[in-house]
């Protein structure tokens, strides 16, 4: 008979210890979340980052990761992008009852191997369990913690008419191979994009004081990111359609499904504003990064204003708007 | 010929007034997504047509829908953009997050194993688009017959895109000098499925691809007919329309269906214009199943001017409710709601 979740491991008893002490523990644990106190005690001096984000994608194993490491990397990306040392996670699990306990140990194992990775300890969480048909296997909440190096936070920097517009890599991915999962079909290439961006966020705000702006374009994808910036910072930005990195497979999955990769969620991909006399040296750097050798210019701020615009590759113009209907829930 | 060169000839071949209408909604959603109007000199004017299958369903039948969902024990199996279209009394997203089974598939065939692991539910698979989708509902509906399926039925939506043209043409408000006819459809029912319609109006059409270039060059090619008072019907998409179109297509189709009145929005009842399940089919049909009644719901939905758009009679923007109380996020009409529908592709790329 196969080990199962049941509503008793999340009833606060002995099979709630065990579940944590033999299993959580096991995993995910260290000096300070072994301590098993009621807050994790740390000390941080500086600036703190400060996010939360919580994971419900399905199915929760897909080629090029699952829940576990999408909840790690997640937040891991919402800290860097600020320019964010991660530092410190919190992890709240919640589980249907009838759960594989081995496909929660699978969930547990890669999400230490994410968290070595990046070098972050997880000290405090939670456990609940949810009745049968009450949840979807499993959902994770992370928060995290990261601490900001004098004079490299973007922040506050004004964002100009010339500035350029970067993206690390080739678009649409990880939303696009989730779809395509969900449909039954898998191939060779189809894989989500999913990395953590610190290793390349970081050095990058360390070398160039003329990076304006950071985000990672998850659901919304690009095109939301872009919206966002013109509407916060009132600004036209016109991006140029045969710029923009995309695989051909997801050009044809998007094709075929009918969905622009440029709405698609990415989940190791940044969206980057900087300072056009800084284009060289931006680009030069993420070039040499294993998670960037496809960065390029897909264009630039335009000005005052509140719309994104795309050059097609017809040489028109037409508006890019934030995406306005329900392209997929559960993504992320 | 490259784009510039295309657009170059286009520029030059006439100073008339010309009105093209492009019937499918992919047409009208690519000429939009690559700003193809920006290229035309200001003489041509892009007329949308009926072409979105979503778009043309009457009120009463998404009433009769909604109300199937909602009365009777029925979970319901659709395509994605038919659960947001609101009836007069909801939607099916609505009744969806009220607790009703409704379920969003690709492919029909799904509809088939979701019968098959729940025995004990009835489902109800609704079918609807032109041409292009039939054969595969239609394949659908005849391996159901053959794994012997008694929990689910069909309603089927389904209508033909010639009658609807011709519809358009016979009500003669707005003048069409050519046709851009559908690629897609065109594929099932061949160029010959066009000749009835070619022969008695005699107005050019050119059947195209969805490539930004095919549809440029498409344009040119009718220009030109047009220009030079040449009326023909021409396959400018040969690589996917054959003259006969698909003929195992097409005998799956009508296998499966036969013709029959259909109700399409903006354009009333036409005779022959949708496709109904033939008698050996029966047992699936909803409508023999819970027929559908007189529809005893108010419009709530006075002004909402699909109809016209549907028909070309006018832009999108010409409606009072367009961008105001009806955008993709809360649609007022199917027009808004569908990624086929006229008003959302004006909506989305910007089209003044």
């Amino acid at each position: 008979m196969e080990d199962i979740i049941l509503l008793s491991h999340g009833n606060g008893g002995e099979a709630t210890r065990k579940l944590i002490e033999e299993e959580i523990l096991k995993y995910l644990g260290n000096e300070i979340l072994e301590e098993l106190l009621d807050s994790a005690l740390i000390d941080i001096k500086g600036k703190i980052a400060f996010t939360t984000d919580s994971f419900v994608v399905s199915p929760i194993f897909f080629k090029g990761g699952d829940i576990g490491k999408l909840s790690i990397y997640g937040t891991i990306n919402d800290l860097s992008v600020m320019g964010a040392k991660p530092l410190y996670i919190s992890v709240g699990f919640i589980l249907e009852e009838g759960l594989s306990l081995n496909e929660f140990r699978k969930i547990l194992e890669s999400m230490r191997s994410a968290i070595d990775e990046c070098n972050v300890k997880v000290v405090t969480g939670d456990t609940k369990v949810v009745e049968k048909g009450k949840g979807d296997k499993i959902y994770i909440n992370t928060t995290g913690i990261g601490i900001i190096e004098d004079g490299i936070s973007w922040h506050g920097r004004k964002i100009e008419e010339g500035d350029i517009v970067i993206i690390n890599g080739e678009i649409g991915e990880h939303g696009l191979s989730i779809m395509l999962e969900r449909l039954g079909i898998k191939t060779e290439e189809i894989e989500s994009d999913l990395a953590p961006l610190h290793n390349i966020t970081l050095p990058l705000l360390k070398i160039s004081s003329g990076i304006k702006f950071m985000r990672d374009p998850t659901r919304g994808g690009v095109a939301g990111v872009l919206n966002e910036i013109a509407q916060k910072y009132n600004v036209e930005i016109e991006i140029d359609e045969e710029k923009i990195p995309v695989k051909p497979w997801v050009k044809n999955a998007s094709e075929i499904l009918g969905i622009d990769p440029l709405y698609s969620a990415n989940e190791g991909k940044v969206v980057i504003i900087a300072d056009k006399k800084e284009e060289k040296k931006i680009i030069e750097f993420l070039r040499n990064h294993p998670l960037g050798q496809k960065a390029q210019i897909i264009g630039e701020v335009r000005g005052k204003g509140k719309r994104v615009y795309l050059k097609t590759k017809m040489g028109t113009k037409r508006i890019l708007d934030p995406l306005k209907k329900d392209l997929l829930p559960r993504i992320c | 010929m490259d784009i510039k060169e295309v657009v170059e000839r286009i520029k030059k071949i006439s100073k008339k007034k010309i009105n093209i209408m492009e019937f499918c909604g992919t047409h009208t959603h690519e000429i939009f997504r690559y700003g193809i109007r920006q290229l035309l000199p200001e003489n041509i004017h892009l007329l949308s047509g009926p072409g979105c299958p979503v778009c043309v369903t009457s009120e009463d039948d998404i009433d009769y829908i909604i109300d199937l969902a909602q009365n009777y024990d029925l979970g319901i199996i659709t395509f994605g953009d038919l659960i947001n279209v609101p009836g007069n009394n909801g939607s099916l997203n609505y009744l969806r997050a009220k607790g009703k089974e409704v379920i969003v598939v690709y492919s029909p065939l799904e509809s088939i194993n979701i019968a098959k692991q729940n025995p004990n539910k009835k489902y109800l698979l609704i079918g609807i688009g032109f041409e292009t989708t039939v054969p595969n509902l239609a394949f659908t509906l005849i391996k159901a017959k053959e794994e012997n399926i008694k929990n689910l039925y069909f309603l089927s939506l389904h209508k033909l895109t010639p009658p609807a043209m011709k519809a358009i043409l016979d009500m003669g408000e707005i003048k069409i000098d050519g046709i851009i006819g559908p690629g897609h459809v065109s594929t099932i029912i061949g160029r010959k499925g066009w000749e009835e319609l070619f022969n008695t109006y005699k107005i050019p059409f050119v059947i195209m691809g969805f490539k930004p270039e095919e549809i440029l060059y498409g344009i040119y090619h009718l220009l030109k007919i047009i220009e030079e008072e040449r009326p023909a019907l021409i396959n400018a998409y040969e690589k996917s329309v054959k003259e006969e179109g698909n003929k195992t297509a097409l005998e799956y189709m009508y296998k499966v269906f036969k013709k029959g009145s259909a109700n399409w929005r903006g354009l009333g009842t036409i005779e022959d214009s949708g496709l109904i399940l033939n008698e050996s089919f029966e047992e699936f049909d909803i409508r023999k199943i819970y027929p559908q009644k007189p529809n005893s719901l108010k419009s709530k939905n006075n002004y909402c001017r699909c109809g016209e758009v549907l028909r070309g009679v006018i832009k999108p923007t010409d409606c009072p409710l367009f961008g105001k109380s009806c955008t993709p996020e809360s649609p007022k009409g199917p027009c808004m709601v569908s990624s086929e529908g006229t008003c959302s592709a004006y909506y989305i790329y910007g089209g003044e």
